[in-house]
């Protein structure tokens, strides 16, 4: 399409989606749901990388913890205090899936900036799963800790009566917008920065200015290292306040 | 948006089929080359799907969210059971040994303030100690001095007494030699003046005189 | 120069959309200006408030995300 026009006639050749592509590690058949993708390769990596740290390296379960328990003990620390902070002390109750989450999306977005890595959570797919499955749960949660009590999160007690309906469409429109941006905000940051990057080194070809290319990427990189870890950050705290929102519905 | 993705995705398999159909042409002139056609034919259709949005090829979801449901329960798993009861035991035992340790800090701290008051009052009651030494031995002294004194005052009341009774027998007998000298004159003064005068009238005289003086 | 009247209206609509993340830019600055004009005057009670900047830092920059997704469809999807 677009980008194959621009490469005939200028010689540079763009392709910051093929990156994103879905392949399978063995043979080129078609994708399955069960096939061993990249994706499965990568989500793997993230899965051992996690249980590295947390796993192995916790095992001495020193009192004067050392370099990569203290790393552990750090997000540990981090995420348990955000909890506590945004949803309560009856959040803890779901600290472990918060955790998880986290971790998770951290790992796969840093992971994903390593040199011909695969980003899983700058699929849509990815981060809409994770998204949802954050609505339904606290929806439900909502439901079964408050009843119907829940619905007060639409019914603002404390404006105007005749304002009341119109802040409830307002309200009951931004609660199932909720799923929506909170995964396309992860996945379409992740794309954003990469496919950026990869615009900027198909620059690298042209001799003139592929220093200036080359200075391009790096200052993307760091942004997108600083990028990663906040998107990850602002996924786990969104996730907080949703879930505060179903314990505590009253405002 | 999703029927516009739809129809693309429908281009893209005819697309594909397209391919597939040269390749099958190929076949025809031998077998290496339909080997080669077959691997050209998949590359393109690869092609084909990667023209757009890789994100939006749907056929790719079911695979992807599989394999993260899969991942996200094994981590749910480990984390839940293995990693995050571990790191939790390790914090709450580090804050057990450092509430330990507090601890014991507080109790040396207080032996040491028990030591401390300890000592202060030994020195206290040392001091108390020797100022009841030095109080006494003042007292004994001071009782010495009060009984030197006293001796010395009744001796030198004593010597007073003795020193105006002779004071007094001096007076008197000076007295006394002052009348005798006196009648003695005025008896020669009379008998010299010719004038014969009783003894005892004289003397009268010169007593009454004397009083006088005297008073 | 050929083309078809629906390609170039892709290219304009993508080159408009990319606009909303000059807009989202411009967000994100206010919110973080705000938050460092606030945090000055009140130092202390900063620290406690970082988590909302970063939820509203969050929510602007998400916006500027919808428009580059229009962007991207319309470069990639339509």
């Amino acid at each position: 399409m677009a980008t194959e026009a621009q490469g005939e006639s200028t010689g540079l050749e763009f392709h910051p989606m093929e990156q994103f592509i879905v392949k399978p590690l063995f043979g080129d058949g078609p994708v399955q749901w069960y096939t061993p993708t990249n994706v499965t390769l990568w989500m793997g990596i993230i899965l051992l990388a996690i249980i590295a740290l947390f796993v192995m390296g916790t095992r001495g379960r020193a009192i004067v913890p050392n370099r990569v328990q203290s790393i552990a003990e750090l997000g540990y620390g981090m995420v348990h205090k955000m909890v506590g902070d945004v949803v309560g002390k009856d959040g803890l109750k779901y600290f472990p899936y918060i955790m998880c989450l986290f971790l998770f999306i951290v790992f796969a977005n840093m992971l994903g900036l390593l040199p011909k890595a695969f980003t899983v959570t700058s699929h849509i797919a990815v981060t809409a799963v994770l998204a949802l499955a954050v609505f339904i749960s606290v929806t439900v949660i909502g439901f079964v800790k408050n009843g119907t009590h829940f619905l007060g999160l639409f019914w603002v007690t404390s404006a105007p009566l005749v304002l009341r309906p119109v802040l409830a469409v307002i309200e009951v429109i931004s609660y199932f917008v909720r799923p929506v941006s909170h995964s396309i905000r992860l996945a379409g940051n992740m794309m954003a920065g990469h496919a950026v990057i990869k615009v900027f080194a198909g620059f690298a070809a042209l001799a003139l200015v592929s220093p200036v290319s080359i200075l391009a990427v790096t200052a993307m990189y760091g942004l997108e290292v600083l990028v990663a870890f906040i998107q990850a950050y602002v996924f786990t705290i969104l996730t907080c306040v949703y879930l505060k929102d179903a314990l505590h519905p009253g405002h | 948006m999703i029927s516009l993705l739809q129809e693309a995705a429908n281009t893209a398999a005819e697309h594909s089929e397209d391919v597939a159909g040269r390749a099958v042409d190929a076949a025809a002139q031998g077998a290496d080359a339909a080997a080669h056609g077959a691997e050209a034919a998949a590359a393109q259709g690869a092609e084909a799907a990667s023209s757009g949005m890789p994100q939006l090829d749907f056929s790719t979801f079911p695979n992807q969210i599989f394999w993260l449901v899969v991942t996200m329960l094994i981590l749910y798993w480990v984390m839940s059971r293995i990693a995050l009861p571990r790191i939790a035991s390790v914090l709450s035992d580090r804050q057990g040994a450092i509430t330990g340790d507090l601890m014991a800090a507080e109790e040396f701290k207080q032996k040491a303030k028990d030591a401390e008051a300890a000592y202060d009052a030994a020195l206290a009651e040392a001091r108390s100690e020797a100022q009841k030494i030095v109080a006494a031995n003042k007292a004994e002294i001071q009782k010495v001095l009060d009984a030197a004194i006293a001796d010395a005052d009744a001796e030198i009341a004593a010597r007073t007494v003795e020193s105006e009774k002779r004071i007094g027998q001096i007076r008197d007998s000076a007295q006394a030699d002052a009348q005798t000298v006196a009648k003695d004159v005025t008896a020669e003064l009379v008998r010299i003046f010719g004038g014969n005068a009783d003894q005892a009238q004289i003397d009268g005289a010169v007593d009454s005189r004397l009083k006088g003086v005297r008073q | 120069m050929e083309g078809n009247i629906a390609e170039l209206g892709q290219y304009i609509g993508a080159g408009l959309a990319a606009i909303g993340s000059g807009a989202a830019a411009v967000g994100v600055g206010n919110v973080a200006g705000n938050f460092l004009s606030g945090a000055l005057r009140n130092p202390s009670a900063a620290a406690g408030q970082t988590a909302t900047l970063f939820i509203g830092i969050a929510f602007a920059e998400a916006l500027g995300i919808f428009a580059f997704l229009v962007a991207l469809l319309l470069m990639f999807a339509v």
